[in-house]
């Protein structure tokens, strides 16, 4: 086994399923020549070709739309944004005409959108952004976000293998930071599945992205102190793994639920209310969240460092939880 | 419908070229061309001056984090439109157009240190880079999203129609910025409005490494115009004067109540799309040939010929500002970040 970027075990998943299955294409901007703003598609023109790897105006609505239509025809999309910030531009065409297609008239449009997001690179308010909620509450979809290679790269094989249309977050801080061992041979991830990052005996943490690398962090400071986090990886958004959280806050009995989005409407009200109403005789503290505060993503250093939860702000919540 | 102007004769550029459009310009009412020449040489210059700062120091020191835009080399375009401006005129400049916010009053100071995050920055730190905007001044700031300017600018152009000002709006984007729905709405609303805005494109050839042949099938941006009932025209964007002169024309026939234009300028991206990207899908031989056409030296040239300036008169000019520009530096270094404990601040009115 190798150990790879994130970045490459992304590049990896798609380029294989493009070897394995002649219907998968990539659409986008930028993607063929220059290989991507990230270079997630590097070297695919040499290799696919300008059918199979195809650039595109400054028009992600028809970057998705066109997938789409792809898809209907037969074909396996994997449709670019060059930043998951504009996504909204593609709006229309994720929530109204891709997520509602299968159940509206029985048309399955398999296709991946895949969204380069996150903050701490210092890329202010409109390159930073962590828009997941905005699509797990929208039926039809599914919606994923890796946190570490051998996912990264096995989640995306599911993905492009998937019959439904899938959002897949690629976190931008985690590209080239994160390494791991991938197998060289096929095998994939499958979605709707969380998988535990690490176990432990007092409070379950619940996270994905790169915030689980953040509560590692703080397992590390935490277990000194004597406290236990258990880390749950939730690698699918939508649909969430249910049974994994619940799970795991019965196990532990305390729960966090930690995100990198920001608070309000943030996919973490939605897992804690779940907690609440199936496992609230189990739990003996509140169920806890921690966002990122109800703000646009700020790009001076200090206001970002404010902005994003980081190990500090774990630990004093897991010890605010411990002493409960 | 004024019919598409055709370009070719415009590219092939001739030392001459500055002084038969700066002549052009008597007939233009507006500045003198003496006028549009000096202004436009130190604001240019000014621009180029900032922005190498900016790039090939502040951000090679790691003193500038994120993204770096630059105008290299189409520094005629924002500053030839800020010129045609009057100075109650809104302005909605895109991330390669540092020009128009000088020509505005927007200092060097305040430049650096939103580009450092700092509070003395137009932002506060809450935006980097070309993300700017003064509301007292009437420039408002670009979202990320190309595109999405154009029916925001239809909007303030119907609504100061509406209020019976005299007041018109500018608003400039790339050839990229015209693939999005977002541009064609704008346009259209614009136009069905007779909304009192000019809409100028930068045709640099480039959006990020995407050349425009693969950005759009027609041969020109002003060829999109008479599909929505409105003039286009095409005109050479390295050269301050006839920036100026078409600016201005269609900014006369904005507050005529005519509607709005497209002006396309023609030239180039002399840099990568940004700090981090060298350009190397640029063929070589372009970066030599637009090299040749540098607005600021084509403006020199002029100067220098029609006597309205000396050599070292131009030098002095260079000179001043490389004075400034290191005095806003080291006033910007002096601005603090801003307090964390502001992170929350001003979400809504009031909020603390
Ligand atoms: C909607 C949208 N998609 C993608 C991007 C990423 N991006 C930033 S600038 C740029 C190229 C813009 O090209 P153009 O409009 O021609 O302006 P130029 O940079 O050449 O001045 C791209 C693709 C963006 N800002 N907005």
């Amino acid at each position: 086994m190798a150990e790879v970027t994130y970045l490459e075990a992304i590049r990896q998943g798609i380029w294989e399923e493009m070897e394995r299955d002649a219907s998968v294409f990539c659409i986008g901007e930028d993607i063929g020549v220059y290989g991507g703003a990230f270079k997630i598609t590097k070297g695919m023109l040499q290799r696919f070709g300008e059918q199979r790897i195809v650039d595109t105006p400054i028009s992600e609505s028809a970057i998705v739309g066109a997938a789409i239509g792809a898809s209907f025809a037969g074909m396996r999309p994997v449709a670019e944004m060059q930043f998951s910030d504009f996504i909204t531009c593609a709006f229309d065409q994720i929530v109204n005409f891709a997520a509602k297609t299968r159940y509206r008239w029985n048309a399955p449009a398999p296709l991946v959108v895949r969204a380069p997001s996150g903050g701490g690179i210092h890329g202010g308010p409109y390159h930073s952004q962590n828009p997941e909620a905005w699509f797990v509450k929208t039926p039809g979809l599914k919606v994923v976000e890796p946190a570490t290679a051998y996912d990264a790269k096995g989640l995306m094989k599911s993905a492009i293998r998937d019959n439904d249309p899938v959002i897949f977050f690629e976190h931008k801080k985690l590209y080239r930071a994160v390494k791991g061992e991938v197998p060289a041979s096929d095998y994939t991830v499958p979605l709707g599945k969380a998988r535990l990052h690490r176990e432990g005996k007092h409070i379950a943490v619940i996270t994905y992205g790169a915030m689980v690398h953040v509560a590692s962090e703080a397992a590390t400071v935490l277990e000194r102190e004597g406290v236990s986090l258990e880390i749950l990886d939730l690698r699918t958004l939508l649909p969430l793994d249910e049974e994994a959280i619940l799970a795991s806050v019965k196990k532990c009995s305390r729960a966090l639920v930690l995100h990198e989005d920001t608070l309000t409407g943030g996919i973490g009200g939605e897992i804690s209310a779940r907690i609440s109403e199936k496992a609230f005789e189990w739990l003996d503290a509140p169920v806890v969240r921690l966002a990122a505060p109800d703000t646009p993503v700020p790009f001076a250093p200090p206001l970002e460092q404010a902005f994003l939860p980081d190990a500090n702000k774990v630990i004093e919540k897991a010890r605010w939880l411990a002493a409960y | 419908m004024a019919a598409v102007k055709p370009v070719g004769p415009l590219l092939v550029e001739h030392a001459g070229a500055s002084r038969a459009t700066a002549a052009e310009t008597d007939a233009v009412e507006g500045l003198s061309p003496e006028e549009i020449a000096l202004r436009g040489h130190y604001y240019m210059a000014l621009q180029r001056e900032v922005e190498d700062r900016i790039e090939r120091k502040l951000y090679r020191q790691g003193k500038i984090l994120g993204g770096v835009y630059v105008g290299r080399g189409q520094e005629a375009i924002c500053v030839g439109a800020g010129l045609a401006a009057e100075e109650e005129d809104w302005l909605y400049p895109c991330h390669r157009d540092l020009g128009l916010y000088l020509v505005r009053g927007v200092t060097p100071r305040e430049i650096f240190a939103q580009y450092m995050g700092r509070v003395g920055g137009l932002t506060r730190g809450r935006e980097g880079n070309m993300h700017m905007g003064d509301l007292k001044r009437r420039i408002v700031a670009i979202i990320s999203a190309m595109a999405a300017s154009v029916p925001v600018a239809a909007g303030t152009a119907m609504a100061l129609k509406f209020q019976g000002s005299r007041q018109i709006v500018f608003n400039i984007f790339g050839d990229g910025a015209t693939s999005r729905g977002d541009w064609h709405e704008g346009i259209n609303l614009a136009s069905v409005q007779k909304a009192p805005v000019v809409f100028i494109c930068n045709n640099n050839q480039y959006a990020y490494s995407t050349p425009l042949e693969k950005q759009m099938a027609c041969e020109h941006v002003a060829d999109r115009a008479p599909g929505y009932g409105m003039p286009g025209e095409i005109v050479d964007g390295n050269d301050v004067f006839a920036v100026y002169n078409a600016v201005q024309r269609a900014a006369g026939r904005a507050r005529a109540g005519q509607g709005p234009s497209l002006i396309e300028c023609k030239t180039f991206r002399m840099t990568g799309h940004s700090a981090h990207d060298g350009g190397d899908y640029v063929p070589e031989h372009l970066w030599r040939e637009w090299a040749e056409k540098c607005p600021i030296q084509r403006v020199e040239r002029t100067l220098l010929e029609c006597g309205w300036a000396s050599r070292e008169e131009l030098d002095a000019t260079h000179a001043r500002i490389r004075r400034e520009a290191d005095e806003a530096i080291a006033w910007a270094e002096n601005s603090p970040y801003p307090d964390p404990s502001t992170l929350t601040h001003d979400v809504y009115e009031g909020s603390r």
